[in-house]
């Protein structure tokens, strides 16, 4: 047999990150003092190097952006921006590498780029809060970039293999994460949980392809969508068995009910930085879990999958929803909330039709990218708050923030509306896209239980309202301390929500054309 | 014809006004916002006025028309239109946001810019209402006016903010979340539009033509408020700021009736018309049980709170009778409401002002210190009570025949409102203003000063005009009403 040298180009981006985190290792362990501070711009350079590659080596950006505005006047050129970039995004197909290991398509390339742009986000809002609470080290960033390796991994992987070698790549960081202030008894507590749990999803989804691949004999994602097609190649019973341990896999990794029982615990107990982690990065890769293994490999079981969707989407809906009223710790509120936005991404997943599923795919595509624009904001304005040993979680620390800081109020007041699902904001649109994508796959009843729900829920968003703004400050507060670059990213991150409520053709495009090329 | 997009300015100068004023955000600055919410509130009002002068008032076509992409993939478009339904309405909202910053000038003195801020804001969030011409854009717009207000309540309201707040928040929610499903339900039925006209013409069957009509109904019915689902309206009353209690009052409740209007009749005409008896049944309610609870009301703005009730189930009642008459006569008591509510509460705000009490048992011989204050306001009651030469009586004048028209027993039972009103406002008016000075708070009370005589003075124009001449404002609305109804007999089936 005849060895191959496969194509390393498509994975450029991975291979990137790799040799960065490699190099940053060396570097580190080579200087004393400044270890953090070198693995935290090697880091940001990590990202921004990936996010390049991702955007230049997979598709000649610059030439096609170069040739549509030499052709286009430059207000026809602003007016089509949106176009512009899709035609090109849309425009390119699946491609493979390392046998069938690695893909890489246009959905895969948007959300590396999201991914790396949310993390290099949450590096710069969690800074001050890591150094304030001395959890700032070397290994934490490089821990992070292992981190997103293992999304990106998982986003490109064209196999069952590679994407389980991605899950565990990002699963065994996130829990090394968690405990990072080991020092900590919640930490560790909420680490401990976390691992065990997440050790038994892992076992699950293992388990779960290994049925699989006993149904079908095969590991890459698309023999197995092939061989499913003809009814009597594979073993329907052990394929069902399979798919029941996958979904079980996938559910936990998005943290909706049934297995949602990690999220709070984690959310609450890991150092704020670290959550915000979780929240964004983590629900990218989960989301690119439930489109390769059940959009491209297992799409042939839709109506099973898509019933497991739907009923673990309403179950995170109205138990996220209801659960959020009783909290007191904004961390866990988000939490709560986290798992019942992840019930309506699930919603929008599950609107398949016999017609087509874009519009199913592009508003589970937009909720998740606008759900993660979103939650950055909100766990970077906690990060914002919280000082040397306070850490401005409860709900109570953020009485009067009007007072205080009208800016800081409205910004986080402007996340709170975008999360209820109020319109001049992109969470409307979100919720407005999932539930028209509902109704339009027949699912009336469902729908109006997602908007019932959503009332629920704009209580307890309204309730930080009210908080803010109509509470008096607690006495002790000493101002807001962080630096310029951070409350401009931030600002701007706020600012985002409120004009892709404004604007959201763009984005929605955007997705539709990314999932019309890509699944 | 080519002119200048009025409507966008009159949504978009009073928002982007109202982000400006923001910045004039700390204690010092706050006669600087003043200033700036009065020179935004001024060109709002202002760029309105062509609305009026440049109106066809023969044609009962959509005018002003603006339409523009926005969302490509829904096929939603930034499409605004007046006809002389709305177009009154925005120059109402425009004119009484002037008068709400003038209002709040020496009143409001925490968060000033905020304040200024949030009803400018909303004053262009209205307007978005009363002209969007496609289901999203109006969603979007009638949601995010919920956001001002439920701040205004909450911030600078009184003692129970919080709950009147969040009940107010909720319960309008909760309507306009249905409609959203009925739009959405829309949107398929029409092959992918989201453009009103389109929805005025699809054709429905009786079925989901009741079924949108209720989900409307669960949206205006709230914002209106119609019994039985107005029991958020008194607690956000009493406990908003004047300012606030003048925009509910004035503006607020007409997005209901307006909703009534462009949505239930003409997308729904033969489920209107199979479900007036309800409607009917549910205004007359309002005017006469609403009436005695009015009657029996101790605190002042809740008196005229619920007194906005019974006007709202006026206004109802117009529409649903089907002829020009009613809906015509529903119409004018709409704005008349809009000057005489205002002034009403911002005479409330003025003795708010200095005694801090709403209490009429408060109160008694401020005729004796407040001379000129008490000859407005006994103005006011007047039209509120319905007196004839004021504005409160053209209206319910129209409605009242037009109820005798369509059943005479309906018509009584609506005219009964000419006597519960003259009750309630005169006998508080008595109460409040009459006798001998009864403590010396009320000893201590100083007369209306200039700014409060401005305010005052202009409402008082408004009310009398439109009660001697109200000819201008019919004039406008008769070509579209005769259009509106000739659509809804003709029904859809």
């Amino acid at each position: 047999m005849e060895f191959q040298i496969p194509n390393f180009y498509p994975a450029a981006p991975e291979l990137a990150v790799v040799a960065i985190s490699l190099l940053t290792l060396l570097l580190v362990s080579f200087a004393r003092r400044r270890a953090s501070q070198i693995a935290y711009y090697m880091t940001h350079v990590a990202l921004l190097l990936a996010a390049v590659l991702t955007i230049h080596v997979s598709r000649d950006f610059s030439a096609t952006i170069g040739k549509l505005y030499v052709q286009l006047p430059f207000s026809e050129f602003l007016r089509n921006l949106g176009q512009i970039g899709l035609a090109y995004l849309g425009s390119s197909e699946m491609s493979f590498t390392f046998g069938q290991m690695y893909l890489a398509d246009p959905l895969g390339d948007l959300l590396k780029v999201v991914v790396c742009a949310s993390v290099a986000m949450v590096l710069i809002y969690g800074r001050r809060y890591l150094q304030d609470r001395k959890l700032e080290s070397a290994e934490y960033y490089l821990i992070i970039l292992f981190a997103v390796l293992g999304v990106m991994v998982l986003i490109s992987a064209g196999s069952l293999l590679s994407v389980y070698i991605g899950l565990e790549l990002l699963s065994l960081s996130s829990y090394a994460l968690v405990a990072i202030n080991r020092d900590s008894i919640r930490s560790t507590e909420a680490a401990m949980k976390y691992f065990v749990l997440g050790a038994l999803a892992s076992g699950l989804l293992l388990y779960g392809m290994s049925m699989v691949y006993g149904a079908t004999q095969s590991l890459g994602l698309v023999d197995v969508a092939r061989s499913l097609v003809d009814p009597q190649s594979a073993n329907r019973t052990v394929l069902l068995f399979g798919l029941v341990f996958v979904v079980a896999g996938v559910a936990f990794k998005l943290g909706v009910v049934p297995f949602h029982m990690w999220i709070p615990d984690v959310y609450e107990g890991a150092p704020t930085a670290v959550t915000a982690l979780i929240a964004s990065a983590s629900k990218l890769a989960a989301f690119a879990m439930v489109c390769r293994l059940l959009a491209l490999g297992l799409w042939d079981l839709v109506e099973h999958w898509k019933l497991m969707l739907l009923f673990t989407g309403v179950a995170s809906i109205v138990l996220g929803n209801l659960t959020a009223i009783a909290q007191s710790n904004l961390k866990r509120m988000l939490a709560y909330s986290g798992i019942s936005h992840m019930g309506f991404l699930l919603l929008g997943f599950a609107s398949t039709t016999s017609h087509g599923s874009t519009n199913a795919y592009a508003s589970s595509l937009f909720y998740v990218l606008t759900y993660v624009l979103t939650t950055l904001a909100g766990f970077g304005i906690i990060l914002l708050m919280s000082r040397a040993g306070f850490e401005a979680e409860s709900l109570d620390d953020f009485k009067g923030l009007n007072k205080r800081s009208s800016w800081w109020a409205g910004l986080m007041a402007v996340v709170m509306f975008s999360m209820a699902g109020l319109p001049f904001f992109v969470g409307f649109f979100a919720k407005f896209f999932v539930l028209q994508a509902l109704w339009s796959a027949g699912y009336a009843a469902l729908a109006v239980l997602a908007v019932v729900m959503s009332l629920v829920g704009a209580f307890y968003y309204l309730r930080v309202v009210k908080i803010m703004f109509f509470d008096e400050p607690a006495a002790d507060f000493s101002g807001i301390e962080a630096c310029f670059g951070v409350r401009c990213l931030l600002s701007v991150n706020v600012l985002a929500i409120a004009l892709l409520g404004l604007f959201p053709s763009f984005l929605m495009q955007t997705c539709v054309l990314v999932v019309q090329g890509s699944l | 014809m080519t002119s200048l997009p009025y409507l966008s300015f009159s949504i978009w100068i009073p928002i982007f006004g109202g982000l400006l004023t923001l910045f004039a955000h700390s204690e010092r600055n706050a006669h600087v916002a003043r200033f700036m919410g009065l020179f935004f509130s001024l060109a709002g009002f202002l760029v309105t006025l062509p609305l009026y002068v440049q109106f066809d008032a023969s044609s009962s076509t959509m005018q002003f028309v603006e339409h523009t992409n926005w969302i490509r993939y829904f096929n939603a478009h930034y499409s605004l239109g007046v006809d002389g339904i709305s177009m009154p309405f925005i120059i109402l909202n425009s004119f009484i946001t002037v008068i709400v910053v003038l209002a709040c000038w020496e009143v409001i003195q925490k968060k000033t810019a905020q304040y200024v801020a949030a009803f400018l804001i909303m004053s262009g969030l209205m307007n978005g209402i009363f002209s969007a011409q496609d289901g999203v854009l109006f969603y979007v717009f009638f949601e995010a006016s919920l956001i001002p207000l439920y701040l205004a309540i909450g911030i600078w309201g009184g003692p129970n903010r919080v709950y009147a707040a969040i009940k107010f928040f909720l319960y309008t929610l909760a309507g306009s979340l249905l409609m959203l499903l009925a739009f959405i339900y829309l949107f398929q039925q029409s092959q992918g539009s989201f453009d009103l006209a389109d929805w005025h013409a699809l054709k429905l069957d009786m079925r989901a033509q009741s079924w949108i009509f209720w989900a409307f109904l669960a949206s205006f019915s709230v914002k209106v408020p119609m019994w039985p689902v107005h029991t958020w309206l008194p607690d956000a009353h009493v406990e908003a700021p004047t300012g606030g209690s003048v925009v509910l009052a004035a503006i607020a409740l007409k997005l209901g009736a307006y909703g009534f209007l462009r949505f239930s009749l003409p997308i729904t005409p033969d489920a209107s018309q199979a479900m007036a008896p309800v409607i009917i049944a549910l205004s007359l309610i309002a005017v006469i049980y609403i009436g005695f609870v009015a009657v029996v009301q101790t605190d002042m703005k809740k008196l005229v709170a619920y007194s906005s009730i019974a006007h709202m189930g006026f206004v109802t009642l117009g529409f649903f009778m089907f002829n020009p008459l009613g809906v015509e006569g529903a119409l004018v008591q709409m704005i008349s409401h809009g000057f005489v509510s205002a002034a009403m509460f911002l005479c409330i705000g003025v003795l708010y002002d200095r005694m801090h009490s709403r209490e009429i048992s408060d109160y008694g011989g401020v005729v004796n210190v407040m001379p000129k204050f008490a000859a407005v306001f006994m103005l006011f009651s007047m039209a509120n009570a319905g007196l004839p030469a004021t504005s409160g009586f053209v209206g319910e004048f129209m409605v009242v025949l037009g109820a005798v028209k369509y059943n005479f027993w309906v018509g009584f039972a609506a005219a009964t409102t000419l006597i519960l009103g003259a009750a309630y406002t005169l006998w508080m008016y008595k109460r409040v203003m009459f006798g001998a000075v009864i403590n010396p708070h009320v000893a201590a009370l100083t007369d209306i000063n200039r700014r409060e005589s401005l305010f005052l003075g202009v409402l008082a124009i408004c009310v009398l005009i439109m009660g001697l001449y109200p000819f201008p404002i019919t004039e406008v609305m008769h070509a579209s009403v005769d259009d509106l109804l000739k659509h809804v007999a003709a029904g859809k089936l």
